[in-house]
């Protein structure tokens, strides 16, 4: 069972529709047990960073270690920037951890936030692109980006002037800047590859 | 590169889609869900829902609407229509909204963008200004509120800038004098908008061809367009709309 984490903040539930719309079934939750118990879990978010790691509060330990025993870990929009070191969104504030790099502001000379669909050069490697080809347009909408430090994390890039990490893997954490839940059918075969990672453990 | 968006936009009064002509004589155009549903089957790159009853009458916002929609529909949408707090907007997002947009609210309280922004991220806040040419000051347009029944005195120009100081992340730009003639957008409007401010601007108001979609892109300098009467009494497809767009080199998601 994936276990989307319920913490207050928005889309938690768009997630949880998206999963049901292609049969995989997933459960929203911020019990510790369910959470603990899960095959794989999604950490979601469409908040400001220092709301959104407030408000997971204790679960954050929770998540870390679920992810340091191996078991995967999808991070969505701010969920995916918690991953990393810190954030500078509205003051400084610590994230998760479990990648390393920060997250700043996106650099100006270009309009900000970064709204809508843009294309991202999908590397074969990476698990959550099995099936979609070389590159595909997915929904973005943030100010802020990561920039990962991570020897061991993939990446996979979009063009917005630069090169803006639009998702990562780092063994069984993964990390999507752009909404695969209100990106169409390719955001919706994102969650399905996902479930299916999940099904079959960790890598 | 990131593409420009056709946004279908759909005003929802006492659940149904509805639509006029500068704002009044409302016409039925159907149901919100199904056409959500068939605008994303269509490639629309996301959708606008407008409860135009909601200040004047006072409603409570669409929240069951919005659940209905987010259960269908897996593109991004907007909601807007008569929203007062940031705890309105928190049960938007959490029923599967992806942003909201404000206009008399954030008119009277200029704060609410700001704590909106810092609670949400300044991404889910969409400022929505209803414009009109100023007859007194030539060149000028006045913000109008209270689903455009109010007029006020302040300069449209003035409010976007300030809006995106205080934390809105998107401007929703519609041309009053040009909502539902299918005459075209305004693009002195779009562009005196575009050009002051750095956050995306959607125009709306006055699709009727092909044309005036890629003028208010590449005259308006808008980021998005937004129509209505074109798509929901079936002019044009959202295909047609892409296509027609993309060969004349503007990027689209196709």
């Amino acid at each position: 069972m994936i276990v989307v984490i319920d913490y207050n903040v928005g889309n938690v539930k768009s997630v949880c529709n998206a999963f049901k719309h292609i049969g995989c079934e997933s459960k929203l939750s911020k019990e510790a047990g369910t959470i603990e118990n899960a095959s794989g879990i999604v950490l979601p978010g469409v908040a400001a960073f220092g709301y959104a790691i407030n408000a997971l509060g204790p679960l954050a330990e929770l998540i870390r270690e679920f992810a340091l025993n191996g078991k995967p870990l999808l991070g969505i929009c701010v969920g995916y920037q918690m991953l990393f070191e810190s954030s500078s969104e509205y003051g400084r504030h610590k994230g998760l951890g479990l990648v390393s790099g920060n997250v700043g502001p996106i650099p100006p000379g270009r309009v900000i936030p970064h709204m809508g669909w843009n294309l991202v050069e999908l590397p074969e490697d990476m698990d959550l692109f099995a099936g979609l080809g070389n590159q595909k347009h997915f929904y973005f909408a943030h100010s802020f980006c990561a920039d990962v430090k991570d020897a061991g994390a993939k990446i996979a890039y979009t063009d917005y002037g630069f090169e803006l990490a639009a998702s990562i893997q780092k063994a069984n954490i993964y990390g999507t800047q752009f909404h695969p839940e209100k990106s169409g059918k390719a955001g919706l075969k994102i969650l399905q590859n996902f479930y299916d990672i999940c099904k079959r453990g960790a890598p | 590169m990131l593409t420009r968006r056709i946004i279908p936009c759909l005003d929802v009064k006492d659940n149904r889609v509805v639509k006029g002509v500068n704002f009044l004589n409302l016409r039925d155009a159907g149901d919100p869900v199904e056409l959500g549903a068939r605008y994303s089957d269509e490639g629309a790159d996301e959708l606008v829902f407008l409860d135009i009853t909601a200040t004047i009458r006072l409603r409570k916002t669409i929240v069951e609407l919005v659940e209905k929609v987010a259960e269908n529909v897996f593109i991004p949408f907007t909601v807007g229509g008569g929203i007062q707090t940031v705890e309105q907007m928190d049960e938007l997002l959490r029923s599967g909204a992806e942003k909201v947009s404000v206009n008399t609210a954030a008119v009277a309280n200029p704060d609410l963008l700001a704590e909106a922004a810092q609670r949400f991220g300044n991404q889910c806040v969409v400022l929505a200004i209803d414009a009109r040419r100023s007859k007194d000051r030539p060149g000028k347009w006045q913000v109008c509120i209270k689903a455009g029944s109010e007029p006020t005195d302040i300069d449209v120009v003035e409010w976007a800038i300030r809006g995106e100081e205080l934390g809105a992340g998107e401007i929703l730009l519609t041309s009053m004098d040009a909502d539902g003639t299918k005459a075209g957008y305004d693009n002195e409007l779009n562009k005196a908008v575009t050009d002051a401010v750095n956050i995306p601007v959607i125009a709306s108001g006055g699709a009727g061809t092909l044309e005036h979609l890629y003028d208010a892109i590449v005259d308006g300098g808008a980021d998005a367009v937004l129509m209505a009467s074109i798509t929901h009494f079936e002019n044009y497809t959202i295909m047609q709309m892409k296509e027609y767009l993309r060969d004349r080199g503007i990027p689209m998601n196709l």
